[in-house]
């Protein structure tokens, strides 16, 4: 019935409807009709699946998961044996490194943040422009990168099959595969797909805990949907707050010349210009500073950024919007319905390491 | 009788003309009426089909059904275009006239493919 009201009235109601600002009425947003309770089926699809795509190839053992992690936290990988996977990608600094941009080889500075790995498991594409499709992909590339951990991995290879521990260990893991590019690559990517935030407070109140979201956060998470007000989830999306898809969004780094222009350099087409991958938001507030440029700091400056529709607007995503109809209480409420996406914090034992 | 031959050798310029005339007519009439369009939709991040198969001189309509917008493009040396970007309800069409196969995906969401095999 709501598809058959033209788009005036259903504007009106929309409105009408969120001014009501009541906890179960409907809305609708994406083309999705929600309703606004604890539990309700239509918000089901904010939960992420209990298991993210796996490979046939690749599928997840102990064995795997344990060799990945060490390989992950082993800095001995990198050129100069002082860089691991985790000194960018640091479970303390919510998977990311807490810099504007990246530190690589010798301290270099790299021109774009460290995304957060948490729920990488669950992208269909990697890296800021895309230029990675899976995990087993991904693992390698930073690894062998001149200007990051700088690793030789003709002499890295013959380094992990000389030692006693590696040895024992991918052995268990991938028999009669060997230690090669691909299974040091299937071990760090096994690994990855542990590291998961799926028990937000938000995750909590889809599934039915109705005390889990405060009334603004509620307030928040309708104005994050709708197309009229945040239309946030036109590009952060079910389940994983991400539509794996790419878009310029107007920051300022976009005038800077020669500027990065990021997607344009896989698929060179204007619209690509200036276009990053949309990151979840999962665990946001453990993530700042924000953006692939690192250029702002606070959850405030970022949806003050989409308000104004961004700084640098010669190449906007057609799915962002120029401005953004929010007053204060309305910014204040998006804010708070981010902060309940922060999973419960996870302890994590770091692994002995093979000498 | 020699009125009658004049006029027949006169005819024959222009008879070979009016065949040719028509021939072109005849083909220009068959290939529009052969050409075919076909139409693929853009809902929910996906093509409405993995997979289409059509004939040379056939055209595809690109229709967004998605509340938001979707770009369609293709690199393929069968078919190279970008039809830029368009809003929900809005639709391009692209005429397949080289044999192949051409990949289309969506710039915006690369998770949206779509091979057209043009035989």
């Amino acid at each position: 019935m709501w598809k058959e009201l033209n788009g005036r009235v259903k504007y009106l109601l929309k409105t009408i409807l969120l001014l009501i600002g009541g906890t179960s009425v409907g809305y609708s947003a994406a083309d999705h009709d929600y309703v606004f309770e604890a539990g309700h089926s239509s918000l089901q699809e904010w939960l992420l699946p209990d298991l993210p795509p796996i490979p046939d190839d690749n599928r997840p053992t102990a064995s795997r998961i344990e060799l990945g992690k060490k390989l992950f936290f082993d800095p001995r990988l990198s050129g100069h044996g002082n860089m691991s996977c985790a000194t960018c990608h640091s479970p303390m600094l919510g998977w990311s490194d807490g810099l504007a941009t990246a530190r690589g080889f010798k301290s270099q500075i790299l021109p774009r943040a460290t995304p957060t790995i948490v729920n990488v498991a669950y992208n269909s594409i990697q890296m800021w422009d895309g230029r990675k499709r899976s995990l087993e992909d991904q693992a390698i590339g930073p690894m062998e990168a001149v200007a990051e951990m700088h690793a030789n991995l003709a002499e890295l290879i013959p380094w992990l099959g000389n030692n006693e521990g590696y040895k024992s260990l991918f052995k268990s893991a991938y028999p009669n595969e060997g230690i090669n590019r691909s299974t040091l690559a299937k071990a760090i990517a096994s690994f990855e797909r542990t590291i998961i935030s799926n028990d937000s407070p938000f995750d909590q109140w889809v599934k039915g805990n109705s005390t889990a979201l405060s009334k603004q956060q509620i307030l928040g998470f309708k104005l994050f949907v709708s197309e009229d007000k945040g239309n946030c989830a036109v590009c952060h999306s079910a389940p994983n707050f991400t539509d794996n898809g790419f878009h310029n969004i107007g920051l300022k780094s976009f005038g800077n010349e020669p500027p990065d222009l990021g997607r344009f350099s896989q698929k060179p087409l204007a619209i690509m210009k200036g276009a990053f991958k949309t990151p979840t938001l999962r665990d946001i507030t453990l993530t700042a500073p924000y953006f692939h440029d690192g250029s702002i700091t606070t959850l405030t400056d970022v949806v003050d950024h989409y308000v104004r529709g961004g700084d640098i607007k010669t190449n906007l995503s057609p799915n962002m919007k120029t401005s953004l109809d929010l007053n204060s209480e309305e910014v204040a409420a998006i804010i708070a319905f981010l902060q309940a996406l922060e999973g419960t914090p996870k302890p994590i034992t770091l692994p002995m390491l093979p000498l | 009788m020699m009125i009658r031959e004049q006029l027949k050798n006169k005819s024959k310029p222009f008879s070979i003309l009016s065949l040719v005339l028509m021939w072109s007519l005849i083909l220009n009439y068959q290939s529009t009426v052969w050409a075919a369009e076909f139409e693929v939709g853009q809902k929910n991040k996906a093509f409405s089909v993995p997979v289409l198969k059509i004939k040379q001189g056939d055209t595809v309509k690109f229709t967004n059904n998605d509340p938001f917008f979707h770009n369609v493009f293709s690199l393929s040396d069968a078919k190279f275009f970008d039809l830029g970007s368009f809003p929900q309800g809005e639709f391009r069409q692209v005429t397949f006239d080289k044999k192949g196969t051409v990949e289309v995906e969506c710039a915006i969401h690369p998770t949206m493919k779509l091979k057209i095999i043009v035989e």
